[in-house]
């Protein structure tokens, strides 16, 4: 009777909470033995996030950590200054599937060819797709930034 | 010894074989089942009449000849091969049970940073020019003892065993291997009756990490620990279901056996209590 009564309330059998818990941790190792994969995450977040302000890119410190039930990536990104040209027209990121004025986006396709790529890019950052074609135009922004 | 010297190594082998095949059996953490695995796995391979070398590269922690039941017959080790104190065919130890089975011993009182990689690398050559097999039981960690067993190999058996610890020591052995190395899991330990009431990983939710080709699973049972009490390996044992799981591990490396591992089941209440072996 205690047992079910225990099983009640705490039904996740142990070899679940092992299979997270490794999960979990074998990701933290994989991201920490692969810095060169962090190096690159790390420069294309410089490179999108400098389309729309000035950063501080020596400053830019990104992290992971493992919390309760997920590994969250931080970023600590150091921000000098508005860009003017994304200053008013550009929506803000947070929520872009549901993009009703358009209008405003395609306003500024004459400095960035591939605008939709960009709108795109906050829903699924961690995407290999489209982390590669984000690099390869952005990579003009970021050079002076680490120059 | 002296049979030794008589009659000492077997001519090169088939022609279709030029060399014999280097596997190291390894895992990462301490204490999964390498040494028995080594021993049982090299036994079972030997059985089949293919000649075998066992090579202890646990410098130090010298165990292999004690699960095999050979201690009283070791007379020289692997580092005075290494340093040229000893022959090789004076060092290599017989098993009279299993002719073809050859047993190189570590040294007890040396360290591991004692062995020199590229003479370790020479000697493995060497073997493979006059084995089919040179088995290395490798020691737990992944410092220079790991990276001296692992020199001369281009495969890697890894043991492992349903633990978060063992899982987790085992991915990273499997990338520190890199791609060089053809590499294939034993999970050992399994406790069946703990893996159905949810209390254990199972062998799919070990394997869904490592994704390794899975060469078979061993039971954690009585057996295994008797065998080792006695020096008598299960792979002897005709009437061992663990010791058939381990003939038939050196079946598919071998590449005559290509059934299915099999997971063990719950020993029947039959079994539990009769359970025979002393």
């Amino acid at each position: 009777m205690l047992e079910f009564l225990k099983r009640l309330f705490n039904p996740e059998p142990s070899s679940v909470t092992a299979r997270e818990r490794l999960r979990l941790v074998l990701l933290s190792d994989h991201l920490a033995l692969a810095p060169d994969v962090v190096e690159s995450l790390k420069a294309d977040l410089i490179a999108v996030i400098s389309k729309y302000v000035d950063v501080d890119a020596a400053q830019c410190d990104v992290t992971f950590e493992q919390q309760d039930r997920v590994v969250a990536m931080l970023a600590n990104i150091p921000i000098l200054g508005m860009k003017p040209a994304a200053r008013a027209p550009r929506p803000a990121p947070p929520e872009p599937p549901p993009m009703i004025d358009a209008a405003p986006a395609s306003a500024t396709v004459a400095d960035a060819p591939d605008v939709p790529d960009a709108a795109v890019a906050p829903v699924a950052p961690a995407a290999p797709k489209p982390r590669r074609r984000r690099r390869r135009r952005t990579g003009v922004n970021a050079a002076p930034a680490h120059g | 010894m002296h049979e030794l010297r008589e009659d000492p190594l077997p001519a090169a082998p088939p022609a279709q074989q030029p060399r014999g095949r280097c596997i190291v059996v390894t895992s990462g953490k301490g204490g999964v089942g390498k040494t028995t695995t080594t021993a049982n796995v090299g036994v079972a391979l030997a059985a089949t009449g293919a000649r075998v070398v066992l090579i202890d590269a646990d410098v130090g922690l010298r165990n292999l000849d004690i699960v095999l039941g050979l201690e009283a017959r070791v007379r020289h080790h692997v580092l005075d091969v290494l340093e040229g104190n000893a022959e090789l065919d004076d060092a290599l130890v017989s098993d009279k049970r299993v002719p073809s089975l050859k047993l190189l011993a570590a040294s007890q009182t040396r360290e591991k940073d004692d062995v020199d990689t590229n003479a370790f690398r020479g000697l493995v050559e060497k073997l493979r020019e006059r084995f089919d097999y040179v088995l290395i039981d490798c020691p737990a960690g992944i410092e220079k003892g790991f990276q001296n067993a692992i020199v001369g190999a281009d495969e890697a058996i890894i043991v492992c065993t349903p633990e978060v610890s063992a899982v987790r020591d085992a991915d990273r052995v499997v990338g520190l291997l890199g791609e060089r190395v053809k590499i294939t899991l034993i999970v050992n330990r399994l406790r069946p009756a703990l893996v159905r009431r949810g209390k254990m990983l199972s062998v799919d939710d070990v394997n869904a990490i490592l994704r390794l080709p899975l060469l078979g699973v061993i039971a954690d049972e009585p057996g295994v620990i008797i065998s080792t009490n006695k020096g008598e390996p299960l792979a002897l044992d005709a009437n061992s279901p663990t010791g058939d799981a381990y003939r038939k591990i050196a079946g598919r490396i071998a590449g005559t056996d290509t059934s299915a591992p099999e997971i063990p089941r719950e020993a029947s209440f039959l079994d539990k209590l009769f359970g025979g072996q002393r």
